[in-house]
């Protein structure tokens, strides 16, 4: 079974760390992520950008583009993309083809990736 | 990262908006930065015992209002005090702090804090050391080392920008959106400079002004975190990002200015211009264009560019003449043309700087430019008067020292024009 885990942390103290300890609290995580990723068992890894760079995109029959993450907490994370883009437009363009796909309502969060690794598991 | 660290940041992160929610409630800056400092202390003795709090902010808001009340009825004792309906509603603290966790007061909260210490009656130098001591939590020895004084004045002129803070009337309802816009726009302009006084430092200078640039992009994020949807203030971020990224680059080992065409761009921080690169496109979906997105936009094209000759010269033509008609002034003028110098050669860059003369004639960039066109066209001795202008009005001896390097390179000429060179 593949599972996902999601990080969660408040912002205001990983945006406070100097460089120095983003780089120590990353080199301790690349310890445990290295053994993952000896064992063929370690997919995707993704940083994302503080969310003063997120957009939202809530689905409807017209897409309403906010700025700023998603925040509702009646609904709940079901899944995630990482798709390559030009520009926000595109991205928001590519939220909009799946929201017109999907019958459900919801919301999905644009990210920029500060960082992404595509793993080592086999496919 | 060690506890203590770890608590120091969440003290550094919590802090501009519990002293914000605090100052709400006490309506007194002094008391509102003593609570904020006895939660600290607390903080550090319960926090490695019991682990930290879900929401550092709430439970510093939370602490700090009890204790601050002990300092009123401390105070009480020594002084007479204002009357207790000055204070608000302090019988139910708890409940208000779920309020305030729950909803949304903080946000003006955060700018009403931001908008007193960059009060626009302040000076600015007050107004970036108080923001710097009351929002950011620097102590006044690290505030006094960046403004390059003695503690004891650093001390003084917080005290005097507390005192006319004091003064001036904020009010503390919620703003209208007319009043929010105002503060949102002092609060930026403020910011700004934070971050100039910073990134403007050379040599030994430069070093102990750095924190400035980051405490200035740290509270540029807040504010585009509380008020998402504004394109300036997303557009001031991007700017200080791609400025900042230039930073490993911009200063030799002797803390001299190295100009943006001999940057060794490699040293730039990708992460600092992607994430500039994230708030623009944000800003720009807006279509509402300020000087501040302009100015990123170009930080942005140059960012583009892997080398100096890469650079779209016409693009940032472009956007010089957007900003010359957002913000009309002489020194746009002289930096659009650089961009011409490019796109169209020194002739026509001159002829756009020359009748400036009258405006700039006591400004040091002017007469480096103008010496850096004459030299292009082969007047060297117009060059060579306009760079000892430029000299003499140089504010700092890097700038002094950046412009004889020219005037070495203007003695130069000659040899690197030598026939089979």
């Amino acid at each position: 079974m593949l599972y996902a885990i999601l990080c969660y942390d408040s912002e205001e103290v990983s945006g406070s760390w100097t460089k120095e300890q983003d780089d120590a609290v990353i080199a301790k995580l690349m310890v445990v992520q290295k053994k993952l990723a000896e064992d063929k068992r370690l997919g995707p890894v993704a940083r994302l950008m503080p969310t003063s760079a997120a957009t939202t995109v809530r689905k409807g029959k017209e897409a309403v583009v906010l700025d700023g993450p998603f925040a509702e907490t009646k609904e709940q994370l079901l899944g995630f993309y990482v798709v390559e883009c030009a520009s926000l437009d595109a991205a928001i363009d590519v939220a909009k083809d799946l929201g017109r796909a999907s019958s459900s309502n919801g919301s999905f969060e644009i990210r920029p990736l500060r960082l992404f690794r595509p793993g080592s598991l086999p496919l | 990262m060690t506890c203590v660290a770890w608590i120091d940041a969440a003290l550094r992160g919590a802090r501009p908006q519990a002293v914000g929610a605090l100052l709400r409630h006490f309506k007194d800056l002094d008391l509102a930065e003593e609570a904020f400092q006895v939660a600290s202390l607390r903080a550090l003795k319960a926090w490695p015992e019991k682990g930290p709090p879900r929401d550092p902010a709430a439970w510093l808001v939370f602490v700090g209002r009890n204790a601050a009340l002990d300092v009123v009825r401390r105070r009480r004792k020594e002084a007479a005090l204002p009357d207790e309906a000055v204070l608000s509603d302090l019988g139910d603290a708890e409940a208000a702090v779920v309020e305030h966790i729950d909803d949304a007061p903080y946000r003006d909260d955060i700018l009403r804090l931001l908008f007193i210490c960059c009060h626009p009656d302040l000076p600015a130098t007050q107004q970036l050391a108080l923001a710097l001591r009351i929002v950011c939590g620097l102590t006044v020895p690290q505030i006094a080392r960046a403004f390059l004084v003695s503690d004891t004045a650093m001390e003084q002129r917080i005290t005097r920008a507390k005192a006319r803070v004091a003064g001036a009337d904020v009010p503390f309802e919620a703003p209208s959106p007319a009043e929010r816009a105002d503060r949102l726009g002092a609060v930026a302009t403020s910011l700004y400079l934070m971050f100039n006084e910073g990134y403007a430092a050379t040599g030994g200078a430069a070093h102990v002004k750095a924190p400035l640039c980051d405490e200035a992009i740290r509270l540029a994020r807040l504010l585009v975190r509380v008020f998402p949807g504004e394109p300036e203030t997303l557009g001031l971020a991007a700017l200080m990002l791609f400025q900042h990224a230039r930073t490993p680059a911009r200063l030799d080992a002797q803390g001299a200015i190295v100009l943006l065409e001999d940057q060794d761009r490699s040293m730039w921080s990708r992460d600092l211009v992607d994430e500039g690169t994230a708030l623009l496109d944000k800003a720009v979906r807006h279509r509402s264009a300020g000087p501040y997105q302009v100015q990123a936009a170009i930080a942005a094209t140059h960012a583009r560019a892997a080398r100096w000759e890469d650079t779209d010269w016409e693009g940032i033509e472009r956007l010089y003449a957007a900003l010359e008609r957002l913000t009309p002034s002489p020194v746009v003028t002289l930096n659009r043309a650089v961009a011409v110098l490019e796109v169209r050669g020194p002739e026509a860059a001159l002829a756009m700087v020359e009748p400036l003369a009258k405006q700039l004639g006591g400004y040091f960039y002017f007469f480096g430019v103008r010496g850096a066109l004459l030299q292009r066209l082969g007047r060297a001795e117009e060059a060579r008067a306009s760079f000892d202008r430029a000299i003499a009005l140089a504010n700092t001896p890097a700038e002094a020292a950046h412009i004889r390097m020219q005037l070495d390179r203007l003695s130069k000429v000659p040899r690197a024009r030598a026939p089979g060179r």
